[in-house]
């Protein structure tokens, strides 16, 4: 099987991606399930740079600003997270996201 | 002493002001209203004697003075004053009689806490039947005839905290309105038909020649001559009044008055003013008289009437047992007397006939109040009796006033004045059974007034407060004494041989000879009815309260059914009473059921249409509304259930989304 | 020379009395009667003024306002009075401060007063406008004060009467409006007597589709219907009884001696000069319905046990002979001769029987009053017995009262009854032998009153029952003086209308 650095870079990200996922998933403290978004974030982040490492035009950075962005969004993100979670707790005790539901309809 | 006929009101005015005096005066004011009263009666009677000297200077004319009342169209409502003979003639004796009860009244008064009150009410009375003299017009006259009516009902009703005096007021006040009616629509008519309700007034007058011969030559329905129609409906009013057949009901029951009220207005008065009322307004009754084919003449019902009351009045008389009720149904038959009279064209036999009746009348009735008086409120004969001893002038009065209305031959005034009765009747070319009715009502007069004073005066007391009898005071034997002289004397003046009185009111009377025989027979008449009184009352008296009349042992149904007064009351009671109670209860159910019914029936229809639309609204267009807001409600509660807060299960459904959107790219990407 | 507007001051004082009670401070109880009092008087006060500068011998309007008010519907603010206003004048003066002082000890008087001035001010104002805009203004505006003075001071059925006095009305005045509108839309005006002058030489029955016409006879039946439930015409009697049993005493007296009059008024001011054809067309009917008051009303008030009741059955019975006389009159019309003074006599009849019943029927209305306050509301015919006895000034007082209203001689109900019979029997002999039996049973139902009332033996609610001081009788006494004066003088009243009816009577042209 020959497998290109890209193919290799995608598997990555994707294996990645599956770790974020099942951990957003399956924990239940909201910090963990934002690490695990956190994750996931960052494989789609690892895809942009290989896709554009690996891609016709690697001369133009326009694969890293897009990075770039992502990541500042991301903390933006997480920082905002981290805020509800706070707020979360203060408003319960904990921060279990199985309990966080009085928005449910 | 002359007056004129402009100052004619004077003579009514003055009682007014006394009744005027006594309502305003305060309660204790007993001698200042008693006082001005007889005071005011007094100069009235001075009044009318100077009337009477000034109308007989010349008897044939009719001095009248007229006015205006109230401006009606282009014209005015006229009334007036008339002056003549039978006006002032009339006049004499209402204020002669009626100053005589004055006097005896504040005897037999004296007692009462309303003592005031009742000289108020007696000035009321006398204004109005004096002002019911001297009118010239018959509204004026109508007037009054309500007034002396009003006077009457407060009189009779003036122990008005015993119910029987309450209902004997009320009873008077409608019986005699009841007649009214037929008076007022006669009135009425009268006044549409000639434009004028004065009697005379220059040619123009009521009971002058051009309006009367107008009046008798139209006809009216079933081809009554409108004069008859009009006098028919007239004589209603003065049967009313006059306590005829068949609205005589009222006047026994009046005697709940106080006795000189029943002296004063239902004995000399008062109920003869429908008397005085035919014989005013006589021309209008004989206007039909020139018209032989007319199918009825009016003279001829008051004939009628009159006979069948005088019949009825002394049939009735016999089966009393209330000293009052007995000269009660006396006077019903003695009033029934004068219609004969006037009936059969005698309208001055009639007139004589009231003079002397007023004044024996007045002097029985006195009598009786002094009876009663001095025997402590005792009316029943029956518990009477004996009284000749104590009261020696109340029986000799009495005995008078008897003998004039048993027509005790010569002396005494009621025989001449029966006697030109039954002599008028007798000539009278219609019918000869009035005739007969007053001869056997004859007999029975005689025989009732000798029972009468039997069984009061004779015998011995059989009762306790006879037992203790005392002879009244001056203040009442004086008038009766008075009015006993009067009773037997004033016959003189209307004699066969000296008829002054008939000549002074119709100087075309002219008396005819003979005559004597007819005497002859009423001597016989009244002698049986003296004697069968005599035989079985006198003979021998009553020895108790409880013992059967003699009448009454020989015939009792007959006699229970005269003491029951032929059931008159019952079958009023029976017909036209229930009537009227049927005819309120038709009235109420009426309203309450037919129209407030069709009331509700709208409101009901209003009510229903408003439920209609309310249910429309309800039902039909917020129904809509709700089931469409409803369903959306429904709807977003079933959305909202996915919305469970667990953010697992967000993320779940994303990742499970996203991979099925990825899916459908790759899918699709690689078709 | 600028001359006081009498009329408006007439109609606008008493509203300024009741203006200035319901929006000023509240003061002490005896200031607001004063102050209602000279607000109700002040209607007196201006009729006097009105007598002196009154011509009787005039018949058309006089002390005339006329201003433009609303140009595009040609409506005018028009006062004016004729002897037929000037006698309602002066018995709504008379009647209004006795009926107010009636009312001294009803609970809350200020609001009593506030309404009851307002009610005096519209129907004054019914008595004088000419023009059918603010006519129908008053007319409806009286209603309302009167639905509140019954509903809140009335006795224990009021909410129920007031409702149905105030729907049954109403109800009737629509019918009036619907009718006027569409005299309007054919006539271009509201004015009466222009109306009247259109009526009178047929081209207003042009106008509406021609004699005959069911839209004309339509717009006819409306304006009778809305007059005949104010008045009442038999058979629109039956929220009468209820409405004046239930009203406190100073409401029944002004309803009954001054607000049935607006009917009346109403008859004579509009129906019959603006269509005398299809009156004369409908008379007899009319005449039917009238005796049916006469006599039913008579007999309907023997069977009542409540006294209110009673006397408002009364109340039916003397304004129906006012009716009888005048369709009688407005039946004869185009008969020359005899029955123009027949004619005359029925329509002085009819105007004195307006003043005289107002006066008697207030005064009985007082006297039961009277019994209800003593006796704790007890008002039933049984409820009392001898009161004679224990009260004999009150019992003199109502017997005068009693006596007038069943029309004794001597008093002043005579007068207007004589004249109305003898001009309806020279009209309509039948119906005057016929209404005479309403005589009878007036007579028998008020002395049956008085019987068990008034005498017998001391029974019931009468012991303790206390005799009116002079005081308490003040409202009564100039009614009761002038129930005399006006018996033996009547020229009194039939001076101010004789020259007016005369020239009604004298108008009735053939048709």
């Amino acid at each position: 099987m020959n497998l290109s650095p890209l193919h290799l870079c995608l598997l990555f990200s994707s294996a990645l991606f599956c770790v974020g996922l099942i951990g957003a998933l399956s924990r239940g403290n909201s910090i963990l399930v934002l690490l695990g978004v956190e994750l996931m974030l960052n494989a789609g982040n690892i895809n942009l740079i290989a896709f554009w490492r690996f891609g016709p035009a690697p001369a133009e950075g326009t694969g890293v600003l897009f990075v770039l962005f992502a990541i500042a969004i991301a903390a933006a993100e997480a920082a905002v997270g981290l805020a509800l979670v706070i707020a979360v707790h203060r408003h319960q005790r904990n921060i279990r996201l199985q309990e966080a539901n009085h928005l449910r309809g | 002493m002359r007056v004129p006929a402009h100052l004619l009101w004077l003579i009514p005015a003055l009682p007014l002001l006394a009744a005027g005096i006594g309502a305003f005066a305060p309660r204790t004011a007993r001698r200042t209203t008693a006082g001005s009263a007889i005071a005011a009666m007094a100069i009235s009677f001075l009044l009318s004697c100077g009337a009477l000297v000034t109308a007989l200077r010349d008897p044939a004319v009719h001095a009248v003075h007229n006015f205006a009342w109230f401006d009606l169209g282009h014209g005015a409502l006229r009334l007036g004053w008339l002056l003549d003979p039978l006006t002032a003639l009339m006049g004499v004796m209402v204020t002669l009689v009626g100053l005589l009860i004055f006097i005896f009244s504040a005897g037999y008064m004296a007692e009462d806490a309303n003592f005031k009150q009742f000289f108020c009410f007696l000035s009321l009375f006398g204004a109005a039947m004096l002002g019911l003299l001297v009118a010239n017009s018959l509204l004026l006259l109508f007037i009054c005839w309500e007034l002396v009516g009003l006077a009457s009902y407060l009189l009779i009703g003036f122990w008005f905290h015993q119910p029987s005096a309450a209902a004997a007021a009320k009873k008077a006040f409608i019986t005699t309105r009841i007649g009214d009616l037929g008076l007022l629509v006669g009135l009425l008519w009268l006044y549409d038909a000639t434009g004028s309700l004065l009697f005379f007034d220059g040619g123009e007058g009521v009971l002058e020649a051009g309006p009367l011969a107008a009046l008798s030559a139209q006809t009216t329905v079933g081809g009554l001559a409108v004069s008859t129609a009009i006098g028919l409906l007239i004589f209603c009013g003065a049967a009313g009044k006059s306590g005829q057949f068949p609205l005589h009901v009222w006047l026994p029951d009046a005697m709940e008055g106080p006795t000189p009220v029943s002296a004063l207005i239902h004995a000399a008065t008062m109920v003869a003013a429908g008397v005085f009322l035919i014989a005013r307004v006589y021309p209008l009754l004989a206007a039909d008289l020139t018209l032989p084919s007319a199918p009825l003449h009016a003279l001829s019902v008051v004939a009628t009437i009159g006979a069948i009351t005088a019949l009825l009045g002394a049939v009735i008389a016999v089966g009393q047992n209330d000293i009052k009720r007995i000269l009660a149904f006396s006077t019903v038959s003695q009033l029934g007397y004068m219609m004969l009279a006037l009936g059969v064209g005698s309208w001055v036999t009639a007139i004589f006939h009231l003079l002397t009746h007023a004044f024996f009348k007045a002097l029985l009735f006195l009598g009786a109040g002094s009876v009663i008086h001095a025997a402590h409120h005792e009316q029943d004969i029956r518990r009477l009796g004996g009284l000749r001893a104590p009261l020696r002038v109340t029986f000799a009065t009495f005995a008078v006033g008897m003998m004039a209305l048993a027509g005790v031959p010569f002396l005494f005034s009621g025989f001449w004045s029966k006697e030109a009765i039954l002599h008028a009747a007798h000539g009278w070319s219609v019918s000869q059974l009035p005739f007969a009715a007053g001869l056997i009502a004859v007999v029975l007069t005689a025989f009732y007034t000798t029972r009468l004073v039997a069984e009061v005066f004779l015998g011995t007391p059989r009762g306790e407060g006879a037992a203790r009898a005392q002879e009244s005071p001056a203040v009442m034997t004086v008038p009766l004494v008075l009015l006993a002289v009067c009773a037997a004397l004033l016959g003189f003046i209307g004699t066969p041989w000296w008829p002054w009185l008939q000549r002074t009111l119709d100087p075309t009377f002219a008396t005819e000879p003979g005559g004597f025989g007819l005497m002859a027979v009423s001597i016989v008449l009244v002698a049986t009815g003296l004697g069968a009184g005599w035989a079985l009352y006198a003979r021998i008296p009553r020895s108790s309260a409880g013992e059967a009349d003699p009448v009454e042992r020989r015939a009792p149904r007959l006699f229970a059914a005269l003491a029951d007064r032929l059931g008159f009351d019952e079958l009023y009671a029976a017909t036209v009473g229930r009537l009227n109670a049927w005819t309120a209860a038709f009235a109420d159910a009426l309203d309450r059921r037919v129209w407030d019914g069709t009331v509700r029936l709208l409101a009901g229809l209003g009510l229903f249409t408003g439920q209609v639309t309310r249910e429309t609204d309800e039902n039909l267009i917020n129904g809509g509304f709700d089931a469409a807001s409803g369903g959306l409600r429904s709807g977003g509660r079933a959305y909202s259930r996915g919305q469970s807060g667990d953010t697992h299960s967000y993320l779940r459904y994303i990742a499970i989304g996203f991979t099925l959107i990825a899916l459908a790219v790759l899918l699709g990407v690689r078709r | 020379m600028s001359r006081l507007p009498l009329l408006s001051l007439l109609v606008f004082l008493p509203w300024f009395g009741a203006a200035a009670l319901a929006l000023l401070p509240r003061l002490s109880e005896a200031a607001h009667r004063r102050f209602a009092l000279a607000a109700s008087l002040s209607t007196l006060a201006v009729a006097l003024a009105l007598l002196r500068g009154f011509d009787p011998a005039r018949t058309a309007p006089q002390f005339v306002e006329k201003h433009a008010w609303i140009g595009a519907l040609n409506v005018n603010y028009h006062l004016g009075l004729d002897g037929l206003s000037l006698i309602l004048v002066l018995l709504t003066g008379l009647v209004a401060p006795a009926a107010l002082g009636a009312s001294f000890r009803s609970g809350e008087f200020r609001g009593f007063a506030a309404f009851f001035l307002t009610l005096q001010g519209a129907a004054l104002g019914v008595f004088l406008a000419l023009d059918f805009f603010h006519w129908f203004i008053f007319w409806e505006l009286s209603l309302i004060p009167a639905y509140f003075l019954i509903k809140i001071w009335g006795g224990p059925g009021a909410t129920r009467a007031a409702y149905q006095f105030v729907i049954y009305t109403i109800g009737g005045s629509a019918f009036l409006l619907l009718g006027f509108a569409s005299l309007f839309s054919a006539a271009g005006t509201f004015d009466f007597q222009q109306l009247a002058q259109l009526g009178a030489d047929g081209s207003l029955a042009r106008k509406l589709g021609g004699d005959g016409s069911w839209w004309l006879q339509a717009v006819f039946l409306g304006v009778l219907l809305g007059l005949a439930v104010k008045v009442p015409l038999w058979p629109f009697h039956t929220w009468l009884p209820p409405a004046y049993a239930e009203a406190p005493t100073g409401a029944s007296m002004f309803l009954t001696a001054v607000m049935s009059k607006m009917g009346v008024y109403g008859f004579l001011r509009i129906l019959w000069p603006i269509f005398p054809r299809e009156l004369q067309a409908a008379a007899p009917w009319l005449m039917v319905l009238a005796l049916g008051g006469v006599l039913l009303g008579a007999w309907g008030a023997m069977r009542q046990t409540d006294l209110k009741r009673m006397v408002a059955y009364s109340s039916v019975n003397h304004l129906s002979y006012c009716l009888l006389a005048l369709f009688a009159v407005a039946h004869a019309s185009g008969k020359s001769g005899a029955f123009s003074e027949a004619a005359t006599a029925a329509l002085s009849g009819t105007l004195l029987q307006m003043f005289n019943h107002g006066l008697s029927a207030a005064a009985l209305f007082f006297c039961v009053g009277v019994l209800e306050e003593r006796s704790g509301n007890r008002r039933g015919v049984d409820d009392f017995g001898g009161v004679r006895t224990v009260a004999p000034l009150f019992a003199a007082l109502t017997g005068v009262a009693m006596f007038s209203s069943l029309g004794l001689p001597g008093l002043n109900g005579f007068v207007g009854e004589f004249l109305i019979f003898r001009g309806v029997f020279g009209l309509a002999p039948w119906a005057a032998a016929i209404a005479a039996l309403g005589l009878l049973a007036t007579a028998i139902f008020l002395l049956t009153f008085w019987q068990r009332v008034f005498h017998g033996p001391v029974v019931g609610a009468t012991p303790g029952f206390k005799d009116l001081t002079l005081a308490e009788a003040v409202p009564l006494l100039p009614a009761t003086a002038l129930m005399v004066i006006l018996g033996v003088y009547p020229q009194l009243l039939a001076g101010l209308i004789n020259p007016l009816v005369t020239a009604w009577a004298g108008q009735l042209t053939p048709p």
